[in-house]
């Protein structure tokens, strides 16, 4: 437990680096952004307390958005996945409840579960994010082509992110 | 009383979100505050830090592209020297004398951060304070402008660049002499948009695009993009006008910043003028 505690902070430190020099210099077909870093935030225990979960996504945001000179934007928008990770968890839980100490990985509820869950959550990110960025409605279907492609990409490599950690997480 | 404290309890994880929210966006938008204070931003030591290594490394790939660009460059300059010219009449004498005196300064930068795929892109640059950059001085790449310096800390600044949205770049036609703005609308990097050209000009596709030097930040004359498709929507004045960027800027490394010697005189003077319309 102890060394799961511990792992978190060198968690953090990663996704930021990872997201902040490499994964924002991707982009498909110029439009597209992958943005894995919220994963993070996606593969916090269940029981984390909703405020420390809050608290920790703001950091996240923050911290990659002084990678893009975005004061704010990222902080925002993974404020507000913090704020509906609730309600998304309660909406895709098993008939009798979430078991304790299961994570809300793969390998602890099963892919169907996961990619679900993962759908969802960076759909609400993207959407919040992509809105903020614009900030106006005037191109309404522009912003959400953008929104739902880079929704696909980030899909797809969190999908892939979670296969590595799958093979970690057997050979334990 | 007793049911503002409960509804303010159950409700206790909103109105936390809410405030967070409301922090977050407080920072998004009074980002120039502090942005200026050179923390939280990618021009701090830090990411700055980073940026440059992670750049270094990038840079071994792109040696060939850059070379290019800078023989490309090399021989445009080349081609102004004055030994490229002739004399046409017989005794002219070339005086130099005191008629010309400096008026922009380069400076060379690398480019160690770069952004084309959001709204509003950003670049930062290795050089800072300590080699006399100043926010708001002009950067110019081989290929035409790229921006104008936003933020700068000791040893790095930040550019908005002209693809930001709320970017906008005083040109003019090179043939007619009309001018406009540069302004980008978000949806393709290599493209970007000229406005506030009068539906009576007669236009060409291929027409190239320069710096109109209004604006004092960028030398008067600068290629920085052509021409390539015009409309005037029903009861317009003016022409809709798609350009293409002389500059790729997702191969940007190297580029210049202009330091205008005269700027302060011409601010003053211009500041004057409209201190006294009032």
């Amino acid at each position: 437990m102890i060394k799961k505690i511990f792992s978190y902070p060198i968690q953090f430190v990663l996704f930021v680096l990872i997201q902040g020099l490499v994964l924002n210099n991707i982009q498909l077909g110029g439009t597209a952004n992958p943005y894995v870093y919220i994963l993070f935030i996606l593969w916090l225990p269940i029981e984390t307390n909703k405020a420390l979960v809050m608290g920790i996504a703001f950091l996240l945001g923050l911290s990659i958005d002084v990678f893009t000179d975005t004061v704010g934007m990222h902080a925002s928008a993974s404020v507000f996945l913090a704020f509906v990770r609730p309600f998304v968890l309660r909406t895709l839980a098993p008939r009798d409840g979430y078991e304790v100490n299961i994570p809300p990985t793969a390998s602890g509820l099963g892919w169907f579960w996961f990619l679900r869950y993962a759908a969802i959550g960076i759909f609400f990110h993207h959407f919040f994010l992509f809105f903020v960025e614009v900030f106006r409605f005037s191109e309404f279907f522009d912003t959400m082509g953008r929104i739902l492609t880079s929704t696909a990409f980030s899909l797809v490599l969190i999908a892939l992110a979670q296969i590595f950690n799958f093979n970690v997480e057997e050979k334990r | 009383m007793r049911n503002l404290i409960a509804f303010i309890r159950k409700y206790s994880f909103f109105f936390l979100f809410l405030a967070v929210e409301v922090l977050a966006f407080y920072l998004l938008f009074s980002k120039n505050h502090f942005q200026r204070s050179s923390f939280l931003n990618s021009t701090n030591e830090v990411t700055g830090g980073f940026y440059t290594k992670y750049s270094n490394f990038n840079d071994y790939v792109h040696l060939a592209e850059v070379n290019e660009a800078l023989s490309e460059e090399n021989k445009r300059l080349r081609g102004r020297q004055i030994q490229s010219f002739e004399r046409l009449f017989g005794e002219n004498v070339y005086v130099l004398d005191t008629i010309f005196r400096r008026k922009y300064l380069y400076t060379k930068a690398k480019v160690v951060n770069n952004s084309i795929s959001h709204q509003n892109n950003h670049l930062t640059l290795n050089v800072g304070i300590k080699n006399g950059i100043e926010r708001g001085m002009g950067v110019i790449g081989p290929n035409g402008v790229v921006g104008v310096i936003k933020n700068v800390s000791d040893h790095y600044a930040s550019v908005v660049s002209v693809l930001h949205r709320e970017a906008k770049i005083s040109v003019k036609l090179k043939t007619s002499q009309y001018f406009g703005s540069m302004q980008w609308n978000g949806v393709n990097y290599r493209n970007t948009q000229l406005i506030d050209i009068p539906n009576h000009v007669e236009l060409l596709k291929g027409d190239t695009v320069v710096t109109s030097g209004y604006s004092s930040i960028f030398p008067e004359g600068l290629s920085t993009a052509v021409i390539q498709s015009f409309e005037v929507r029903e009861g317009e004045n003016f022409y809709d006008i798609e350009m293409k960027l002389l500059s790729d800027f997702k191969q940007l490394s190297y580029v210049y910043i202009v330091k205008n010697n005269t700027s302060t005189e011409l601010q003053e003077l211009e500041e004057n003028r409209e201190g006294q319309n009032d």
